[in-house]
């Protein structure tokens, strides 16, 4: 190896390290499971969501994808796992869960052709119109979704035959928790692989990597597989916590609720999902006791302000947040001693 | 089936004048406003609020349906969308969701979530009988003036001073900048006058769409579909985009009522995948 790229593979390497501030992270997120066993039930949902944020993430953040769709796999999956528990195919909720996800990312495989062609419009129109078809056909064939009702019935067996669902959300929480985690390992891997360099690239300049001999379209494809993965499993963990699944799972709310879950924590980063679920989910919260009917429109109302401060100057704020954060836990934990503790600072975002 | 044409092609043309203003914004600033739909609504629900609660007549109620919903849309134009145009896609597609949501709750707050009608004069209940047809009579004055309003705009587009600077800055901004066409003040009142079609559209369509908070959310797929499908260089195009559509999407209704709207997203993906920059676009203009 030459000494340049002797260098190069040096400091991807350091980026890709596991900084003080992902750890404290993690503790946290796991350390809820007993700090804060009444809020279970909404910690499961906010898992859910920033396993479904995390999957856009990748597409929209990295690759540079716009996608008002997602909910299209998040859907099918959902469906998918919510039928194969209600008759009995596959009885283990992991292995549903995994071939849940496999079907979404089929289903994500076949579609992403769709979206390598034409502009950012014409890539929102035919992501919208998936999930839209999906809907219509969701609701055409009610007598297997169960329609605007919803699918009844389901009942979902222990996971790995040993764990049941409880009515409270704790084993629920638990399990979701942990394919979140699984999943962000796999996505983390990722994006600091070159696979991962690639797509940053391609967002930069599609054309120019194309020069460069990356190949454009099947990276994109690749990615957009996965996502569609990702987005799955998070809908198969829907309806398997909840043991219900209806046609919401495939509307268009649910697609631009996420678009603004990752506006808020902030986009091609791979905590921005996580963080604005957490956000996310405890703002509805609050603004829905608040008031329950219209809370819609705080939320459009947020949206609004967030693009009129600009996500530039929130990404700036988010820097200076994290920085200061991963600074203040570096220290408190004494992760890295030495002299290297000031000057690696900004390398490891 | 010669009404099912009849019907689709009422529908078609209360389409187009709804999305032609959002053709024309998409062309001329290449901006996404997903939140044209809330326009509409506005110019449906003064209607309603106008002639039913203030008893003025349903001819007068239009014009000023048209007109308030241009002030309003002017206003929104000056104050909140100029600062959005020069951002990325993204931006744009959440900022106008943003309203449509907010546009949404805010209805449903003033007006109630219920559905709301029109009252129509009672000339135009009922129907003709045209060899054996039958054509509703509200349905062919909105097939007249909506017929009207397109050789008007397609008048004003291809004939007058103001037509040809904004098809100039449509073409190249930064070449009509140059000569001296105010393009800030173009798109200003093209904005306003769009989002007064879009009102009138909302308030003439208020009996066949039907009218309630989610109007925006609903109808936002039809409109981006007559634009996508139509292309944003010309007039025509949308225009004849959603006489299709709307002839298409009354006969898969009529003939296989139960995949609703399927027909209508398998032809626009279709068209998309074959022709991304639209079905009547003349080549690649940006």
């Amino acid at each position: 190896m030459t000494p340049l790229a002797a260098d190069v593979a040096q400091r991807l390497k350091r980026r890709a390290r596991w900084s003080g501030f992902e750890i404290a992270f993690w503790i946290v997120a796991f350390a809820s499971i007993w700090l804060l066993p009444q809020k279970h039930l909404i910690l499961t949902e906010t898992a859910i969501l920033a396993l479904f944020a995390l999957s856009l993430d990748l597409i929209l953040g990295y690759a540079g994808i716009i996608s008002l769709g997602q909910a299209a796999f998040f859907g099918t999956a959902g469906y998918f796992a919510g039928l194969a528990a209600k008759y009995g195919l596959i009885n283990e909720p992991v292995l549903a869960l995994l071939c849940s996800g496999l079907v979404a990312a089929a289903l994500g495989f076949v579609t992403s052709f769709l979206v390598l062609r034409g502009s950012d419009l014409t890539r929102l129109m035919v992501t919208l119109g998936v999930s839209l078809m999906l809907g219509e056909l969701a609701n055409r064939y009610s007598n297997i979704t169960g329609g605007a009702d919803g699918l009844q019935g389901v009942t979902v067996a222990p996971i790995l035959g040993l764990f049941q669902f409880d009515m409270f959300g704790h084993t629920g929480y638990v399990y979701c928790l942990i394919v979140l985690f699984v999943c962000f390992l796999i996505a983390r891997r990722l994006v600091y692989s070159p696979f991962g360099l690639s797509l940053r690239a391609i967002k930069g300049n599609a054309l120019r990597c194309g020069a460069v001999g990356i190949p454009v379209n099947a990276r994109l494809v690749a990615i957009y597989t996965l996502a569609a993965g990702f987005a799955g499993m998070a809908g198969a963990l829907l309806t398997q916590t909840t043991a219900f699944c209806s046609l919401d799972v495939l509307s268009l709310e649910r697609s631009a609720d996420l678009l603004l879950v990752l506006i808020i924590g902030g986009t091609g980063y791979l905590y921005g999902g996580l963080i604005g679920a957490v956000i996310y989910k405890f703002m509805q919260d609050w603004i829905a006791t608040l008031t329950p009917q219209y809370w819609q429109f705080w939320i459009g109302l947020l949206l609004v302000v967030i693009v009129l401060i600009g996500r530039d100057r929130m990404a700036a704020w988010h820097e200076a947040a994290r920085a200061a954060l991963a600074r203040l836990f570096t220290r408190a934990i004494g992760w890295r001693r030495g002299p290297a503790l000031g000057g690696a600072g900004p390398d490891r975002s | 089936m010669l009404t099912i044409l009849f019907d689709g092609t009422a529908y078609g043309m209360l389409l187009f004048v709804l999305a032609c203003g959002l053709s024309v914004t998409l062309g001329l600033m290449n901006f996404i406003n997903l939140a044209h739909g809330a326009f509409a609504m506005a110019g449906g629900y003064c209607t309603v609020v106008l002639v039913n609660r203030i008893g003025v007549p349903f001819a007068l109620g239009l014009p000023l349906a048209f007109l308030v919903t241009a002030l309003l849309g002017g206003l929104f134009e000056r104050t909140l969308y100029v600062h959005v145009y020069a951002r990325p896609h993204l931006d744009q597609v959440l900022f106008t969701i943003g309203l449509v949501f907010m546009s949404v709750a805010a209805t449903d707050y003033v007006m109630g979530s219920s559905q709301q009608f029109v009252r129509i004069p009672e000339a135009l209940a009922g129907q003709f009988n045209v060899f054996g047809i039958g054509m509703g009579k509200y349905r062919l004055l909105i097939i007249v003036v909506c017929g009207v309003l397109t050789l008007a705009l397609q008048f004003i587009l291809a004939k007058t001073r103001f037509g040809s600077r904004l098809r100039a800055a449509v073409d190249d901004q930064r070449v009509a900048r140059g000569l001296g066409i105010n393009v800030g003040a173009v798109f200003g009142i093209t904005f306003a006058v769009g989002s007064g079609l879009a009102g009138l559209g909302g308030a003439l369509g208020a009996e066949i769409l039907g009218l309630d908070p989610t109007f925006p959310l609903k109808y936002m797929i039809y409109f981006l579909i007559v634009v996508t499908v139509g292309g944003t260089s010309s007039i025509t195009g949308p225009f004849l985009a959603s006489i299709l559509l709307g002839i298409g999407d009354v006969a898969g209704k009529y003939y296989v009522p139960s995949l609703g709207a399927f027909v209508i997203y398998a032809i626009m993906i279709v068209v998309l995948i074959l022709r991304p920059q639209g079905l009547f676009a003349r080549g690649a203009a940006r």
